[in-house]
């Protein structure tokens, strides 16, 4: 009917009067478009959900609603053709984050023949994950599943993987951004380098790995782990013999290949990319800020991490669970939502302890003797076969006590209590303040934003939300985008998350990425900011204003220029121009003002 | 005391909206068939932060009782931070309007998220009640008898 209209009656604006133009004015404009009106020459008024349905007085609705649709029709008066403008999208992306979710994301986008430049931070991609023993609740190992992928990672043609790298500008527009990257001298060469490891079986100098949490040595060349990727080592400057006091240089001496370079330097370089994932992971929480719990003071009590270095195969101690003198415990206790759930500290919940808690339980019964005691708060076995999981370990004689623990102290009140570690915590369903000597106490800590999340927020111009983590542009219907066209957040960067979560949004930000760059172009709204030159008294009040950095100011004409595709519309700079240089396309002063005008006489 | 409807101000107000937050609430209180009084018309806005206070005065000197404008909450905006703006800008508005006599109530500022449709409304009512019983503006009728 519109179609035919424009056509017969050759109509040059049109007004719907409806329903709200955020269900339905795509389709309109679409129709109008299709009669070869220009679609932004429409105008939609809504009578309908701000309108007829929020009240019975039909005689002020019908007045409204009057309003309303004559608004429109002076509006639309004012209402000018606007073109879409499309943008050319570089195919290649940015993963910035080698965990599991980054290496997923990576994967899924190299697969389907785009360029990925994936960014990792530390020597080896693998993240947390590469640091556990077994996984919940299948109770797969973790370097199983994990270190193919780090492999078909590290041989895909069409990954440059950068490690000991981090992101330290990223500028530009979607489709079109430059992420400048800085690359950590290793001192050793990537090239020449054959991982053989003669260099660290030659090393004179050992100090605390952090990968094994400082329970295990390490040499001052080294790989974290024995299947690190890339399998080169990095030089530690700040304890190698040779950056500390000029001597030594003995895996020179050794390497058969010529690969160790004490003179790399750091080196910056910058790659064209269309679109960024960010999969930065999470920090875990410091246990030694809880002081009540003695952690970093009572040598037995552990955190999660460390319980993790201890049972795994090739951590520290080969697997044996075991106390600081050696010896096998006789009871251990499990402390759930250490630093979450906690006003003091971190009010989410971490979403993953409950569940890796009750692994803990779990190994300590397959592996020792010792009785095991789970202090959990509310128990959350919320995943496919986590309940199943919980119901299993019920079973296997895990004692069970609901209640926060207040302290863990070495203070004992009478015999039963000497040489042991006290945990106190009221038991709430029995409704007592109970006692509990054990020997070793493992603190399931809980995840926080990692600490450099602000800085990269601020180096890819995204929000965080009130925790802390990154903010996604819909917590439902968008939970991998950010309100940064083109930029993507997955895993637990975005908040707690499992692992199959994790891979679950790894994957989901990779569609995301593939559904645009795929189509090569992406349409631009046009309800940008357009600057009247010549009304430009270049007074700079616009360029600290906008949230993009689309303004800047050409010192040749001493005026404003808008970047237009960096503009997405908000329309900031135009309220507050003084001079009134600035429009915005589609919501002009005229067009408002037009509107004002119908409503109020 | 019965009110007679007929006689009743009903006071004029118009409604800038953010198109993300507050419009998407305000449609969403028409959804779930909430009543407010039909006395606020919407203008839709990308942002909050669109709002120069010239449209305001635009709005009160054309005839308008009272004007509303709603954006994302503080945080949330979708165009990072341009509510943030809005809330510095609506602050020397105010100083503006008490210069120009005009009772602070006639003019808001709130924060109405995309699922807050009873918010909208309950905004929308006391906004009402205030301006009703506030009176008139007759800033056009005054500024015909100035000119």
């Amino acid at each position: 009917m519109i179609k035919n209209d424009i056509r017969e009656m050759g109509l040059t604006r049109v007004v719907v009067a409806s329903c709200s133009p955020l269900m339905h004015e795509p389709t309109f404009r679409r129709a109008v478009q299709s009669a070869g009106l220009n679609p932004y020459l429409f105008q939609m008024a809504n009578i309908r959900e701000q309108c007829s349905w929020i009240t019975e007085n039909r005689e002020l609705a019908t007045e409204r609603a009057k309003a309303i649709v004559n608004a429109a029709v002076m509006r639309v008066n004012f209402n000018e053709p606007l073109e879409v403008e499309k943008i050319p999208v570089n195919s290649n992306v940015l993963v910035v984050g080698g965990g599991i979710t980054g290496i997923e994301a990576a994967l899924q986008i190299a697969d389907s023949g785009k360029k990925v430049y994936l960014v990792e931070k530390e020597p080896t991609i693998g993240g947390y994950m590469t640091r556990f023993d077994k996984t919940f609740p299948t109770l797969d190992c973790a370097a199983c599943i994990l270190t193919p992928k780090m492999v078909s990672v590290e041989q895909h043609e069409n990954i440059e993987l950068l490690t000991y790298s981090d992101v330290t500008d990223f500028s530009g527009y979607v489709g079109k951004f430059t992420a400048k990257i800085r690359k950590r001298p290793r001192y050793v060469d990537e090239d020449k380098c054959t991982g053989c490891g003669l260099c660290e079986e030659k090393c004179p100098l050992s100090v605390p790995s952090e990968f094994d949490c400082k329970l295990g040595k390490r040499k001052a060349i080294y790989r974290p782990f024995p299947q690190a990727v890339p399998n080169v080592p990095v030089i530690d400057r700040e304890h190698c013999l040779y950056f500390t006091k000029n001597i030594c240089k003995v895996c020179v001496k050794f390497c058969p290949h010529h690969a160790i370079d004490f003179e790399q330097k750091e080196k910056y370089i910058e790659v064209p990319v269309g679109s960024a994932i960010l999969a930065t992971g999470f920090d875990l929480f410091d246990a030694s800020r809880i002081k009540e719990y003695g952690y970093g003071k009572l040598p037995n009590v552990i955190t999660s991490i460390e319980f993790e270095r201890l049972t795994h195969a090739s951590g520290p101690t080969a697997g044996k669970i075991q106390l600081k003198n050696g010896n096998l415990p006789e009871s251990v206790a499990i402390v759930h939502c250490v630093g979450s759930r906690d006003q003091n500290y971190n009010e989410h919940c971490s979403r993953v302890c409950c569940m890796y808690s009750l692994k803990t339980a779990h190994l300590v019964r397959e592996k020792t003797d010792a009785k095991v005691y789970e202090f959990y708060i509310d128990m959350r076995a919320f995943g496919k076969g986590y309940e199943e999981f919980y119901k299993r370990v019920l079973h296997e004689d895990v004692t069970f006590i609901r209640g926060r623990v207040a302290e863990i102290t070495d203070v004992a009140q009478n015999p039963s209590e000497e040489g042991k570690l006290i945990v106190v915590a009221e038991d709430t369903l029995l409704g007592i303040v109970r006692r509990i000597p054990v020997d070793m106490v493992v603190l399931s800590v809980g995840l926080e934003p990692r600490k450099d999340a602000g800085q990269l927020a601020h180096v890819f111009r995204i929000s965080r939300s009130k925790d802390g983590f990154f903010l996604e542009r819909h917590p439902k219907l968008a939970p991998v985008s950010t309100a940064g066209q083109g930029i993507y957040v997955a895993g637990a960067c975005q908040s707690p998350k499992d692992i199959p979560d994790s891979v679950a949004q790894g994957a989901a930000a990779a569609a995301n990425v593939l559904s645009f760059v795929d189509k090569g172009e992406i349409e631009m709204e046009p309800t940008i900011a357009i600057l009247k030159e010549e009304a430009c008294s270049g007074c700079k009040i616009c360029i600290g204003l906008c949230p993009y950095g689309a303004i800047n100011f050409d010192e040749s004409s001493g005026r404003a220029v808008i970047t237009s595709v960096l503009c997405k519309g908000c329309g900031v700079c135009v309220a507050a121009c003084p001079s009134g240089a600035i429009e915005q396309q589609n919501f002009t002063n005229k067009q408002l003002m037009a509107e004002i005008e119908a409503i109020c006489s | 005391m019965v009110i007679d409807l007929a006689t009743r101000f009903e006071p004029k107000i118009v409604g800038f909206l953010c198109r993300w937050c507050a419009y998407t609430g305000a449609d969403l209180a028409g959804l779930s068939r909430i009543n407010y009084p039909p006395n606020i018309t919407p203008i839709r806005v990308n942002c909050s932060g669109r709002v120069d206070p010239t449209l305001v005065l635009k709005a009160l000197a054309t005839g308008a009782d009272g004007v509303l404008i709603a954006g994302c909450h503080p945080g949330d905006c979708h165009y990072i931070n341009g509510n943030a703006k809005t809330i510095r800008r609506f602050k020397l508005l105010q100083r503006l309007l008490q210069q120009f006599g005009i009772e602070k109530e006639r003019v808001r500022l709130e924060w109405v998220s995309a699922s807050e449709g009873g918010r909208y409304a309950r905004i929308v009512e006391s906004m009402t009640e205030e301006i009703r019983s506030l009176g008139p503006l007759n800033w056009k009728k005054e500024m015909a008898i100035a000119a």
